[in-house]
């Protein structure tokens, strides 16, 4: 193998700082307050998660969301019922979002290409059907399903005094809600992101590799691919489930949107648009568009004004006109314009990006294939 | 393969314990003035104060979120002593004083809510956290009311809701930090019941459709309750009802955009009513089907097949356009209310917009006010003593004639209108006539009856 700019020993190091330093470094940006930040280490193990399966394997799956949907409600019944202590809620956020990605896995990898997208779109959207009207005494329905004073709360009830009003969620008496939240995702995403790494690396992510140049060929020469994908499938289903779970942790609300296609939608956007495949993309796609979604959405006329204030009156008035469609309600223009320049001109996403102007000095030119965009799903 | 083959046993412990070393340090580091403070985003010395209007600018609801948009800003003028000053001038007892809250400048920051409870709670925690809203207000959905609510009640964070129609919200769902000016689905089957009995009948076969989650359910509950009794609906009790039969009640999904695979079983189910239990641009769609499929124009069980909106709005009637002409609802306030106090809220929004402001606008204008107000009755910010100025506050002069916010369960009693859409509209506003006006005493009903727990006031 040939040397790469940063070993992985390096690699991880410069992830762990940068993502424990985001209340630093990205304060000059506006978005370095615990819930965005939250947002950002949570959507970055849902995405990392993803990865695994698409990245590696180049299975498509549209149905990511029911298992960050099923991760919340696991959480949020495990601190209705048992303990208001996150431990127990991240574990059965975990298993039961493995579990149903056993069983959608099990069926939907029977077909591959266009055809398993479409057949995990359709058990995403049962879920999310299940949850919004028909299973309403176990998911509240639309409403979400929230913590109440008369919850039974069995576990707590056994040791802790009561106090008064809702209690919050804890790590052992540590409040899990603000920075103290962020920096528990924060270090389970390092955490996931080390399992991607190792996974990338090892002989069981070469054979990922090679279902997705050739799972045909894999065939032929005797081995069975199936157990290889299931895995795969289930691993980063385990991995939305980790990200559904911490969403009930810093903020104990699970509601059924959490489980539309949209939500699916969302994290393949996130992972083409950081780099499908690769290590870093991913979290970097996530990040963009949670940013997008709570920064730009934010941004009235008002202030559009103040920012061009500089400008002749007429022109101001110009500008912020035209302006103010892309931003506020109109984000949603924005990250599309965005997503069409990335995938017509850095068809690797971001990540291609950063090679290229690398490439500008002369790094990036002994890159190793691992985050080649070509090899697209394969059929 | 492994680059990890370089990274031995030792090397792994020193890292760790690098990290954990970092990990322990900075939160101390970023928590380090929080604990200096009274209360959450205290203005302290600052020469203004924060509010943060969360409403939906985009989906089903986006219209009545633009509209409490503008009356926000408006309030916010007045509130500075800017423009014409609209209710300021006809709310009583009043402490405003058009300087600002306690002279403090209002600033304010908006966020879209998009309708879904997730958006909306991340929205409003990004008004708390990086923002510094001192209180947060709006949203046009009962579902986002009562999850803003329960995150405003951890992060100590006054919430005044918006248009919320809802039982929950004030009933099992009830927050010590949030408090509701507008009506709820109880009282507008109060009201509406006896109407119904005059207008209609009392030997009529309904067929419920309902938006599927906390405020369709209440709303059809209510409905129920008070046109067949309480005897065959959960969670009501001791109402009579007027001798209406139930047809069936089909739950549908909010934003569906298409109802006709609801509509069409309702022309051969023998029912005679159809009750819309919908709103926004969900009424707009399914009422627009319902006369398409000629359901007005029908003769069942030998007399006219009517329909019934329960929450009625101007901004709704303008989508339905002819379509709801001669239909019965209730809503919280009309513009074309005389009172002195309405009139000088239609006034202001008319000048400053060019056309009269819808329920929602003024629901929210009030609550804005409303704020203000128990900010200089406590002479402070910090919200227990804000709490307990709103708690049990009686005012006038801002259009629905006698008001109180009740302190057992911080929801606004006041009479509740009963309308119809109009026949012969003289504008393209005029679109609701007043039936009725049901006086509080009628609508009003014991707090415990729905449940739920207020919680602490100190967080």
């Amino acid at each position: 193998m040939k040397q790469r700019f940063l070993n992985d020993t390096n690699l991880l190091l410069v992830f762990s700082a940068a993502i424990l330093l985001m209340p630093i470094w990205l304060s000059p940006l506006g978005a370095a307050y615990p819930d965005l930040l939250q947002k950002f280490a949570i959507y970055g193990i849902f995405a990392i998660g993803f990865n695994i399966l698409f990245g590696l394997t180049g299975y498509l799956s549209f149905g990511h969301a029911a298992f960050l949907g099923v991760g919340s409600y696991a959480a949020v019944w495990s601190f209705k019922l048992f303990t208001m202590n996150v431990v127990p809620a991240v574990f059965f956020g975990v298993i039961f979002a493995g579990l149903l990605a056993f069983l959608i896995g099990y069926i939907s990898l029977r077909r591959s290409g266009i055809y398993f997208s479409i057949l995990t779109l359709a058990f995403a959207q049962m879920s999310y059907n299940l949850a919004y009207s028909v299973l309403t005494p176990i998911t509240n329905g639309e409403t979400g399903l929230q913590l109440t004073i008369n919850d039974p709360r069995w576990i707590d009830s056994m040791y802790i005094t009561v106090e008064e009003g809702l209690p919050s969620t804890n790590l052992f008496g540590l409040k899990m809600s603000g920075y103290p939240g962020f920096y528990f995702c924060a270090i389970l995403l390092i955490v996931c992101f080390f399992i991607s790494l190792r996974i990338f690396r090892s002989p069981f992510g070469l054979m990922l590799r090679g279902i997705k140049s050739n799972q045909n060929r894999m065939n032929y020469t005797g081995l069975n691919t199936k157990p290889y994908m299931l895995s795969a499938f289930v691993i980063s289903g385990m991995f939305a489930g980790l990200a559904g779970s911490l969403l009930a942790v810093t903020d104990p609300l699970a509601g059924a949107e959490r489980m539309q296609w949209t939500a699916s939608g969302e994290v393949v956007l996130m992972t083409i648009l950081g780099g499908v495949g690769t290590l870093i993309g991913p979290m970097l796609g996530a990040g963009l568009i949670k940013y997008f979604e709570n920064i730009f959405s934010s941004f009235n006329k008002n202030l559009l004004h103040e920012v061009f204030s500089f400008l002749p009156d007429g022109v101001e008035d110009v500008v912020v006109q035209v302006v103010s469609l892309f931003v506020g309600g109109g984000w949603h223009l924005t990250l599309g314009l965005l997503f069409m320049i990335v995938v017509i001109f850095l068809p690797g996403g971001i990540v291609e990006g950063f090679q290229k102007f690398g490439g500008v000095f002369g790094y990036g030119k002994n890159k190793n294939s691992d985050s080649s965009p070509q090899n697209q799903a394969a059929e | 393969m492994s680059d990890f083959s370089k990274l031995n046993r030792r090397q792994a412990l020193k890292l760790g314990a690098a990290g954990a070393a970092t990990i322990g340090a900075t939160p101390l580091f970023f928590s380090r003035n929080a604990w200096a403070e009274t209360f959450a985003n205290d203005p302290g010395n600052k020469a203004s104060v924060t509010l943060g209007f969360n409403v939906p600018q985009t989906g089903a609801y986006s219209d009545e979120g633009a509209d409490e948009l503008r009356a926000y800003k408006l309030a916010v003028k007045h509130l500075n002593g800017e423009g014409d000053g609209g209710m300021m001038n006809t709310f009583k007892p009043s402490s405003l004083k058009g300087n600002g809250i306690l002279g403090k400048k209002v600033t304010f920051t908006t966020g879209d809510t998009q309708t879904k409870s997730d958006a909306a709670r991340a929205s409003a925690k990004r008004m708390i956290e990086k923002d510094g809203a001192l209180m947060i207000t709006g949203g046009s959905s009962s579902g986002v009311a009562v999850a803003v609510q329960g995150m405003c009640q951890e992060a100590g964070i006054i919430f005044m809701a918006g248009l919320t129609h809802s039982n929950d919200t004030t009933g099992k769902d009830k927050r010590r930090y949030g408090f509701r000016h507008f009506f709820n689905a109880y009282m507008s089957g109060a009201a509406l019941g006896p109407v119904l009995e005059k207008e209609i009948g009392n030997d009529r076969r309904a067929y419920h459709l309902t938006a599927d989650y906390t405020w369709g359910w209440t709303q059809e509950q209510s409905m129920r309750a008070f046109t067949e009794g309480s005897d065959n609906v959960d969670g009501m009790d001791g109402i009579k009802g007027i001798g209406w039969e139930n047809v069936a009640h089909v739950k549908t999904p909010v934003g569906a955009g298409d109802f006709s695979q609801y509509i069409t079983p309702v022309l051969n189910s023998g029912a005679d009513v159809l009750v819309l239990n919908h709103y926004g641009k969900d009424m707009i769609n399914s009422l627009t089907q319902a006369i398409q499929f000629g359901l007005r124009d029908k003769q069942v069980n030998g007399k006219n097949f009517e329909i019934v909106v329960p929450l009625f709005s101007r901004l709704m009637a303008q989508g339905a356009g002819e379509n709801i002409k001669g239909i019965l609802g209730s809503t919280n306030w009309n513009w074309s209310l005389k009172d002195a106090g309405s009139q000088a809220f239609v006034k202001a929004f008319g000048a400053e917009y060019g056309f009269p402001p819808s329920m929602a606008a003024h629901t929210c204008y009030c609550q804005t006010l409303l704020y203000a107000n128990a900010c200089e009755m406590a002479g402070t910010f910090y919200p227990p003593e804000v709490i307990k100025a709103l708690e049990g506050f009686s005012f006038d002069g801002m259009g629905n004639g006698a008001t109180e916010y009740r302190a057992a369960d911080h929801q606004c009693f006041k009479d509740v209108l009963v309308v119809r859409g109009n026949q012969n509209p003289s504008s393209q506003f005029d679109l609701l006539e007043v039936v009725q006006t049901t006086p509080r005493s009628q609508v009003e009903y014991d707090p415990k009856i729905f449940g739920g727990e207020l919680g602490p006031y100190k967080v």
